[in-house]
């Protein structure tokens, strides 16, 4: 099964649009984004305990760094109202608290019609933007142009614009398990939790998302993305919904929640890059963050409740990896992870995703050279991070049926308790890290860079991490031949790996050692000005830049591969 | 949690998992409030129990029920309460995993380690090893069952002064609150305080070290030593209890409180501690295997000194007390050697761990 790419295309397992979760979704908007602020509403009164001070400071707060905010930070997507919003918010606080004239009661109903104005506007914020027509037309452009560009720099000669012969598929392969995702989708609701290194992930698993013949995810995408209007169009049509990553008042937080909990309620398929942001340090993420992924859990959970037992109600989550040759966004990525753990070294940051200009060109760049990306889909898990059958059954390790409801049980019945939903969590949290590593699929750039650092790092025995990474690179040099003996070394712990599942190999790697040696130097970093790893004149091996190495290098991280040097 | 009283037609029993001394004395107190089911391996105390209302000749509670049956305990109960030793309780736990669903919560009651090894290695081939090869109790029960609900119960608990219905204290442990509160409603008396804990992982780890300083304790006793050289063992002791805690996993938190500290001086001060009487036996001059064949039930101290000296080669560290008793039990020091190394032992700062 892992080594089998998968290519054809699926049928869509609903081919209706209208039966499609997040067109039902679309068309109950209105209703959807009012109790989503309801919901909102209650869970920010249940936090404050229904004690009016402490919901009066939690309004000032907000009000004191929404205020912060409109000035130290404006963004272009901001809506042009917000001062005007705010402003009547604090007109009302103020008035609320000089007003003496008020019973309790009426203070009371005040404070609560002000929370209900901004989680409905909170909600009106993050709700998502679905159309259709831009759907099926990014879907288009995506698969259409990108396969024009793929073949005019595969196939020679005049016609090579209207071939065929290469596909998307040929360049974007996707892995493993396939046909559980699709039966599930139309049994229950899928979470899928892909790891997170580029921008370009989200488009692309929107894309694998419509090639598997699954009607589209949700997501939530980073506000900042809808400042660059290529972007803005494509997360809009894909479904996606905004995270104002500048907004970290409890409010906010409790409606963005909220928001997720109730679609997949609603039965609105997923996708949460539950790392957060994109991996800084090139490492598949070891800490999740947790507050999107308790919205499955107690999405799980609230449909237990309504007594919705069967598969129907059953989310399931589908860990997936995106393993690249290259990410576009290394060089600045590595350095934000180096200035935040190394402290003493600043660097300012330079988005490569700033412009679409830039885009456009990585974009042309990919498609008419040869990097290979890969997809593996892992199998499901339920909320408790159990696998789960094609029916959507859970299966304990011992291969017995087992019920997710029970979980939620206290003698007998189906009970709240967020204390025992924050530990399940963290326990799902610790599974899919699990499984990340389990699926990840090692290419011949990774052996490489890592071995090659672990290398240059031996050599340099009695360097920290920072220092070793300042070595000036001209004095850098492996000996092929040694480099060869360590790669051989590394490969075969690798595929003592793989024989136990514990990793996934990529078929490139079953090329002799020189083979795998060449095609992963030709591919590691590939378009980076500075090329992590390259032979010399002489055949041995140098860098470019210690730290793109260091970041390529990271991927197999996790695998207690250190311990061979 | 009123929802118990609602339906209390169908309102289940509490399972317990071992009828000896301690099993006995919780199931008892248990009986006080609930229907108690307990399991039994012998056929014999099942028709004792049943029959007799009393487990060795000692009389129980008379509502509590025995069987050797695990799937109907699990069908019965929802809370089950496992109090047997380390080395079985592998074993047990692996028969009612097919009864066991993630619905059922487990709180246990066992101060020792189980050794987690890869497969066919032994203890001894291994020499050193790491803490992914131990394994608390609470982490056998993760790793045998679909059980996420998992408490565990330590402090000075005697369990023969808990039969005979003195005021005591106990612990329950657990990552999950409505562990700790289901603890707590079962066990909770007048004269039974009941105290809740959040790091499982430290409070069955100060259970089962102070097992190593409990013999200690009995053995300087057993040489005629007096109260200083008992003060200068505990204070010691929980140095060294401390670090070893840390460096398993647990917070020094949990070892300054009930579980730790208290169950301490407790077992250090009690003849009624099997552990302790080893020590006091072994200072008498007799040999390790007489004592442990003459007693009728375990001393966890003997089995978690071998482990925790293992452990303590493999991660470099130094843990004096247990690498002498470790010498005095498996490779025939004389105790008075042994103490006179301590003596001179270059301990300098008096705490250093706070």
């Amino acid at each position: 099964m892992a080594d089998t790419y998968i290519k054809h295309k699926y049928e869509p397992i609903l081919p209706k649009k209208d039966e499609w979760p997040v067109v039902k979704l679309s068309k109950n908007r209105k209703d959807f984004v009012r109790k989503v602020a309801d919901a909102s509403k209650t869970s920010v009164l249940e936090i404050t305990a229904e004690n009016m001070d402490l919901l009066r400071e939690e309004l000032e707060t907000t009000l004191y760094r929404e205020k912060l905010r409109m000035k130290q930070n404006p963004w272009a997507v901001d809506p042009d109202d917000e001062k005007e919003f705010w402003g009547k918010v604090k007109s009302s606080l103020v008035q609320l608290s000089a007003d003496s004239s008020l019973t309790k009661t009426q203070k009371k109903k005040k404070y609560l019609e002000i929370l209900d104005d901004i989680t409905m506007r909170y909600s009106e914020e993050i709700a998502s933007n679905f159309v259709h027509t831009h759907y099926k037309v990014t879907r288009r452009i995506v698969t259409f142009g990108f396969s024009r560009l793929l073949n005019a720099a595969r196939v020679k000669g005049f016609k090579s614009i209207f071939s065929n012969q290469f596909s998307l598929q040929d360049k974007i392969q996707i892995v493993g398990e396939t046909d559980q995702i699709r039966e599930l989708a139309s049994k229950g609701t899928i979470v899928m939790v892909p790891t997170h290194f580029s921008n370009l992930d989200s488009i692309l698993i929107g894309w694998i998302i419509s090639v598997l013949g699954l009607p589209p995810f949700i997501y939530g995408a980073g506000l900042n993305l809808f400042n660059i209007s290529i972007f803005a169009y494509f997360m809009n049509a894909l479904g996606a919904y905004k995270v104002d990553r500048r907004k970290k008042n409890l409010i906010y937080l409790e409606t963005l929640k909220t928001y997720s909990s109730e679609a997949l309620q609603f039965g609105v398929h997923s996708l949460f890059f539950p790392g957060g942001t994109r991996s800084r340090s090139g490492m598949i993420e070891k800490k999740l963050k947790l507050g999107l992924l308790s919205t499955a859990v107690e999405a799980q959970r609230a449909n237990f409740e309504k007594g919705e037992d069967d598969v129907i109600g059953k989310i399931f989550i589908v860990p997936v990896t995106i393993n690249y040759h290259f990410v576009l966004e290394a060089p600045s990525l590595i350095q934000e992870h180096l200035a935040l753990t190394g402290q003493e070294r600043y660097y300012k940051e330079s988005d490569e995703f700033s412009t679409s200009y830039k885009i456009s060109k990585f974009l042309v760049k990919f498609f008419t050279k040869g990097s290979d990306i890969s997809v593996s889909v892992g199998k499901a898990l339920d909320v408790l991070g159990n696998y789960v059958d094609n029916e959507g059954n859970s299966i304990d390790r011992n291969g017995r049926k087992i019920d997710t409801k029970d979980y939620f049980l206290y003698n007998g019945k189906v009970t709240v308790d967020a204390q025992r939903e924050e530990e399940y969590t963290y326990h799902l949290g610790k599974r899919i890290v699990e499984e990340f590593h389990k699926i990840n699929r090692v290419f011949s750039s990774h052996l490489v860079a890592f071995t090659a650092f672990q290398m240059i790092k031996r050599e340099n025995k009695k360097m920290d991490l920072y220092n070793l990474l300042r070595l000036p690179e001209e004095d850098v040099v492996i000996i092929y031949n040694e480099f060869k003996e360590e790669c051989q070394k590394v490969l075969d712990k690798i595929q003592e790996l793989e024989a136990e599942s514990k990793v996934q190999i990529a078929p490139h790697m079953k090329m002799d050692i020189d083979s795998i040696i060449d095609h992963g130097l030709a591919n590691v970093g590939m378009y980076h000005a500075k090329r992590p790893l390259v032979k010399n004149s002489m055949g041995n091996i140098e860098t470019q830049d210690l730290n793109l190495l260091y970041y390529y290098h990271n991927r197999l991280h996790g695998y207690d591969l250190e311990k061979l040097f | 949690m009123d929802m118990t009283s609602k339906n209390s037609s169908k309102e289940k029993s509490v399972g317990v998992v071992g009828m000896g001394s301690f099993g006995t004395a919780i199931a008892n107190i248990l009986a006080e409030k609930s229907k108690v089911i307990a399991y039994v391996r012998r056929s014999e105390v099942v028709d004792e129990i049943n029959q007799k209302h009393t487990v060795d000749g000692a009389e129980i509670n008379s509502e509590i029920f025995a069987t050797q049956d695990p799937e109907y305990l699990c069908k019965a109960c929802n809370t089950i309460f496992f109090m047997v030793p380390s080395s079985a309780f592998q074993e047990v736990i692996r028969s009612f995993s097919p009864f066991l669903y993630p619905y059922h919560l487990i709180i246990h009651g066992t101060k020792g380690l189980c050794l987690n090894l890869p497969k066919g290695k032994t203890l001894e081939e291994m020499g050193k090893i790491s803490r992914e090869n131990i394994l608390t109790m609470s982490e056998v029960i993760m790793k045998e069952t679909v059980v996420v609900r998992v408490g565990c119960l330590a402090g000075p608990n005697l369990a023969r002064e808990l039969y005979l219905g003195q005021p005591g204290a106990t612990v329950v442990a657990s990552k999950y609150n409505e562990v700790i509160l289901e603890g707590q409603r079962l066990l909770r008396t007048d004269k039974f305080q009941v105290y809740g804990n959040s790091d499982i992982v430290g409070v069955e780890l100060s259970g089962v070290l102070k097992n190593i300083i409990a013999i200690a304790a009995g053995a300087l006793a057993g040489m005629g030593l007096g109260e200083n050289a008992k003060g200068l063992l505990i204070s010691r002791g929980m140095v060294e209890l401390v670090y070893l805690g840390n460096a398993l996993g647990g917070s020094l938190k949990s070892f300054i409180g009930l579980a730790g500290i208290g169950d301490l001086v407790t077992t250090c001060n009690s003849t009624l501690s099997r552990n302790y009487t080893v020590g006091f036996r072994l200072a008498k001059g007799e040999k390790l295997d007489d004592i442990l064949n003459t007693m009728e039930e375990v001393a966890e101290g003997v089995n978690t000194i071998k482990l925790i000296k293992a452990f303590v080669e493999g991660t470099g560290m130094r843990a004096p007390i247990t690498e002498n008793l470790y010498k005095v039990l498996f490779e025939d020091l004389k105790i008075e050697d042994a103490l006179q190394y301590l003596m001179k032992y270059p301990f300098s700062v008096d705490v250093d761990f706070l």
